[in-house]
């Protein structure tokens, strides 16, 4: 005699709760998995993101790194405006950082080695003048720009990286040099940097236009109240 | 090795509503993980480029996928798949559908709507900051992971593996051969056998 009792709904039912629920423990869950997954992570280069990076852009392709075209200009209200090429800018003094990278979507990437150079000592070498209050920053990805208030850019583990993991930044992560702020969210980090101007006052960047929040603590803006 | 003569005698697997919403559904999830994984892949995503268009895509196909299947309910057999649903819920029950395939169905018809709300929440969450769910993505992440492998899984038996793959013209033509049926459904054939002894037509 088959067993006819109704095993289906309930079958369906507690799928449907079980991943409704997950909407409450689902990034606990990840957190405890993520040393696993990001080491799979890194295993298999950029051709998983579990655990690990997701690529996001806000146009069509990401921008090619061209060494013979490109240049970071710094300019705005500075003593002396640069236009600097890739060598000069490789050749400018290091700094090391070990962070974790913080997405405002909820994913993050533990110990990522960046290599670059301080914003702070770059920011020296174009002297600032006395009106300037922040700082903007323009990626080859049009219209993507973000920006910090002077103050900000002036934090000792803001950094332009070159390098990530000890190789040099790849495309999908902003070639040739892309703003590393460990403690604000990515959005901040803008990619593909071309341009740094200083400012008498901040302006409306890419995703604050878009509802984003202008400082970008982790854990302590755009909705997250977590230390 | 002797091999079974075919028989010709042909029964009636799926109607024809029941393939319509099999087909809609499989078309969509073949676009929507494509264009998806065209989003989510780094590597993929450094060769596609053109994330706005994949969006696009990602984003109305999903929308078609739902008013697809609405219309078909609204204009198809709604006996049909009552029935197929009251098959499904008495899930121990070997008949038409064995136990796994009723599992297979349960869980696509609950990962369906768990991928549409986590779709939404990541669709509106943009939209407004306040609404957007941090575990809505991983959910969408992993439902899309799980539901892969089944989908491996579900194209090995219905293409590939030679006992079952006879199963595909049901869903394409609507019928299957009696001897597959016997050696694969036992159970159902004899249910259509019993229903026929009544009077009644396959």
């Amino acid at each position: 005699m088959p067993d006819e009792r109704r095993y289906g709904r309930g079958a369906f039912l507690v799928l449907l709760g079980g991943g409704a629920s997950a909407f409450l423990w689902a990034s606990k869950v990840s957190g405890v998995l993520s040393p696993f997954t990001s080491s799979v992570s890194q295993l298999f280069g950029n051709l998983f993101p579990v655990g690990g990076w997701r690529i996001y852009t806000i146009s069509g392709s990401m921008p090619i790194f061209d060494e013979r075209a490109w240049r970071l200009d710094v300019v705005g209200l500075v003593g002396k405006p640069r236009s600097f090429t890739y060598q000069e800018l490789a050749a400018l003094p290091r700094t090391h950082e070990i962070r974790t990278f913080h997405c405002v979507t909820g994913w993050t990437v533990h110990n990522v080695r960046w290599s670059g150079v301080r914003l702070s000592d770059l920011l020296d070498l174009v002297e600032p003048q006395a009106s300037a209050k922040a700082v903007r920053f323009t990626s080859l990805e049009q219209p993507y720009n973000d920006s910090l208030t002077l103050e900000q850019a002036r934090l000792h583990d803001v950094m332009l990286a070159l390098e990530m993991d000890g190789r040099p930044l790849s495309r999908p992560h902003g070639s040739p040099v892309r703003v590393v702020i460990p403690e604000m969210y990515g959005y901040k980090g803008v990619k593909w940097l071309t341009k740094i101007e200083l400012l008498d006052s901040q302006p409306i960047g890419y995703w604050e236009g878009l509802g984003y929040d202008q400082d970008a603590w982790v854990g302590r803006s755009n909705g997250y109240h977590s230390a | 090795m002797a091999t079974t003569p075919r028989s010709r005698n042909r029964l009636a697997r799926w109607t024809r509503t029941e393939r319509a919403v099999h087909w809609v559904h499989a078309t969509a999830f073949c676009i929507l993980l494509g264009s998806g994984l065209c989003l989510y892949l780094p590597s993929l995503a450094e060769i596609v480029g053109r994330r706005p268009l994949l969006k696009h895509i990602h984003l109305y196909t999903a929308l078609a996928w739902a008013i697809a299947l609405l219309l078909i309910v609204a204009v198809g057999d709604r006996r049909a798949l009552l029935r197929t649903a009251r098959e499904v819920d008495r899930l121990a029950v070997e008949g038409r559908m064995n136990r796994r395939q009723k599992l297979n169905i349960i869980v696509t018809a609950a990962f369906a709507i768990l991928f549409a709300v986590s779709g939404f929440d990541l669709w509106y969450g943009e939209r407004d900051t306040q609404f957007r769910f941090t575990n809505a993505l991983l959910i969408h992440d992993w439902l899309m992971y799980i539901a892969f492998f089944i989908f491996v899984g579900h194209l090995y038996y219905a293409l590939i593996l030679p006992s079952t793959r006879h199963a595909l013209s049901g869903m394409t033509r609507g019928w299957v051969r009696e001897d597959w049926a016997q050696k694969r459904h036992p159970a159902w054939v004899e249910e259509l056998r019993a229903t026929n002894e009544k009077g009644s037509d396959l």
